[in-house]
């Protein structure tokens, strides 16, 4: 009995790490690809304030309400930025740093004063505690599981639903929103409900990952898949292939090296995105730097075969 | 009583439109009227408010005042008579797509929410790419795209709508000739087949051979017309201010009517 739940532990800690990373992806590539990703950061930080305030009102840390709180206040984040962008006083950049600290702030100040002795504290909240989510299990079917096990698998299948659904939608608006909106689709309502959807998945990523985690798992898998592909489903593919690979390496290593398996999780995205970088067939440094390097032998050889054509015989 | 027709009888009708930004007047109490099947120039310095005249007209960014009718309804009654090519620099030409795929969006109006475009609307916008010369890059990525390609497929994106009404950003700018004449050879035949095309234009000297209807834009109108009517040194004096002397020296009419255009005889295929 035991046996087979250590067996098991592994594989929970591993699906649910590639879960936040495929959740991730699903959202984070449009945000990637219209230039917003730093809005995941923004909301995955004032996430907490959600948190934290539906807690003190209602004692519950996690559930649907708990969802539904947090999730406002990550909306209501991206509604401030660009409130505040609209009165043309600001850059988009500084209104999102202007905004987010303040929610992040408020809700470890609350954490401070009324939560000394709950498990919510400010190490869980920045990077998780994805190692140990065995040990708040529900049980389904008379399984019993990790509950963020089963908070992921449901939000990457709405995120899922919501890209295939919307897939036409989400492409037009993201690469030209001006005639999305002209041929009356609504690029504002769909931005939104997309950023509605990075709140959820951010608050049911929180627990596993936690804030700063959650952004690496959002920006750097489509990021990845950016740079190996020009099409937009295998953007998404990709990605979320590379989620799966970064968590299954990234626990192997931190087992093997006894450092914390979330932040081992995230450095292997990193290490994903490096390989992309120098090695992508078209776009990665090295392949550039061997075709410019092939060009010139060319093209030198091309003038010295003209020059000897020339030389009198 | 929204769907009476109000002058139904032009392409295009603006009463009253002004936008502003900030409390500064883009566009100040706009009056346009342009009859169907005419090319007309939107002409006027920097900041006259060219393109924000299109994107007011599209219901893009909003008007403080005013109405404005499409073949003699509301914008929003209209869209599928209405074409729309934005500037080149307005999207990421960097994003993971092929130019097929750009062209298929152009029928993304029609197809409405949720449905997916299929074999039928590949076929469409294949053959919108030949129009423009481009069917042999249909499946080259937008990035290695140059910019008179780029701005062909965008073309190939407003043909594929079928419109009456084409609305055209700087279709011109920064393209090579061959792109610049065949743009040109293929509005002319849109227009000579009875659609109204509207194009904002940054080159006066081509105004003339190119376009037959134009439009003197500088925060309001300051002429509207036929273009043998417009162009006219005291006109374009009035629109463009002191840079007019420039313009003068460049061997611009006195204020008389200009001869027939040459472009309008031409026929056939540039490419």
């Amino acid at each position: 009995m035991l046996a087979s739940l250590m067996e098991r532990i592994p594989v929970m800690i591993m699906v649910t790490g590639a879960l936040v990373g495929m959740a991730g992806t699903l959202v984070g590539s449009f945000l990637v690809l219209s230039g917003r990703s730093m809005l995941s950061d923004a909301i995955s930080h004032s996430i907490i304030l959600g948190i934290v305030v539906v807690w003190l009102l209602t004692g519950q840390q996690t559930g649907p309400i708990q969802t539904i709180g947090a999730a406002v206040t990550g909306l209501l984040t991206v509604f401030l930025t660009q409130a505040l962008v609209r009165t043309r006083r600001m850059r988009n950049d500084a209104a999102i740093g202007l905004v987010f600290p303040v929610f992040f702030a408020l809700g470890v100040l609350l954490l401070n004063v009324y939560a000394r002795d709950v498990h919510i504290d400010e190490h869980t909240v920045l990077l998780g505690e994805i190692g140990f989510i065995w040990l708040d299990n529900i049980t389904i079917a008379g399984y019993e599981l990790p509950r963020s096990l089963v908070a992921m698998s449901a939000i990457t299948l709405v995120n899922l639903l919501f890209v295939g659904v919307f897939y036409k939608e989400l492409k037009l608006a993201t690469f030209d929103p001006m005639l999305a909106r002209a041929l009356g689709f609504a690029p504002g309502v769909l931005s939104y409900g997309l950023l509605l959807l990075t709140s959820v998945t951010a608050v049911a990523a929180f627990d596993a990952v936690g804030v700063i985690l959650f952004v690496a798992f959002v920006i750097v898998p489509p990021a990845t898949a950016y740079l190996l592909t020009e099409r937009l489903w295998l953007m998404l593919v990709i990605g979320c292939l590379v989620s799966v690979i970064a968590s299954v390496t990234g626990y192997i290593l931190a087992n093997y090296w006894d450092v914390s398996i979330g932040g081992m999780m995230a450095v292997m995205t990193g290490v994903a995105f490096t390989l992309a970088f120098l090695l992508a067939p078209r776009h990665g440094l090295l392949p550039r730097w061997w075709r410019a390097r092939r060009d010139a032998a060319h093209n030198r050889a091309a003038i010295d075969d003209s020059a000897e054509a020339k030389r009198p015989s | 009583m929204a769907d009476a027709l109000h002058e139904p009888q032009l392409a295009l009708h603006v009463e009253d439109l002004t936008v502003s930004y900030q409390n500064k007047p883009v566009l100040w109490d706009i009056d346009l009227d342009l009859p169907p099947g005419v090319m007309a120039a939107v002409v006027g310095p920097n900041g006259a408010g060219k393109t924000s005249l299109i994107k007011a007209i599209l219901e893009l960014i909003p008007s403080l005042a005013g109405h404005v009718r499409i073949l003699g309804k509301p914008y929003r009654q209209q869209r599928g008579r209405v074409g729309y090519v934005p500037q080149r620099s307005a999207v990421d030409w960097e994003f993971p797509t092929t130019a097929l795929d750009v062209v298929t969006m152009g029928l993304y109006g029609r197809l409405g929410w949720l449905r997916r475009p299929g074999r039928r609307e590949r076929e469409e916008a294949m053959q919108a790419l030949e129009q423009v010369a481009m069917a042999d890059f249909a499946h080259r990525q937008i990035s290695q795209l140059s910019g008179g390609q780029q701005q062909r497929v965008f073309l190939a994106r407003a043909l594929v709508q079928q419109a009456e009404v084409y609305f055209l950003d700087e279709p011109m700018a920064g393209v090579d000739a061959t792109t610049e004449r065949a743009i040109v050879n293929i509005l002319g035949e849109l227009r000579d087949a009875g659609k109204t095309i509207i194009v904002v234009h940054h080159d006066l000297q081509t105004v003339r051979t190119y376009f037959d209807w134009l439009v003197l834009l500088n925060v309001g109108v300051v002429a509207q017309g036929p273009v043998s009517e417009v162009y006219t040194a005291a006109n374009l004096r009035r629109a463009y201010g002191g840079q007019v002397a420039l313009l003068e020296g460049n061997g611009m009419p006195a204020d008389k009517p200009t001869p027939p255009d040459p472009q309008r005889d031409q026929t056939g295929d540039v490419f």
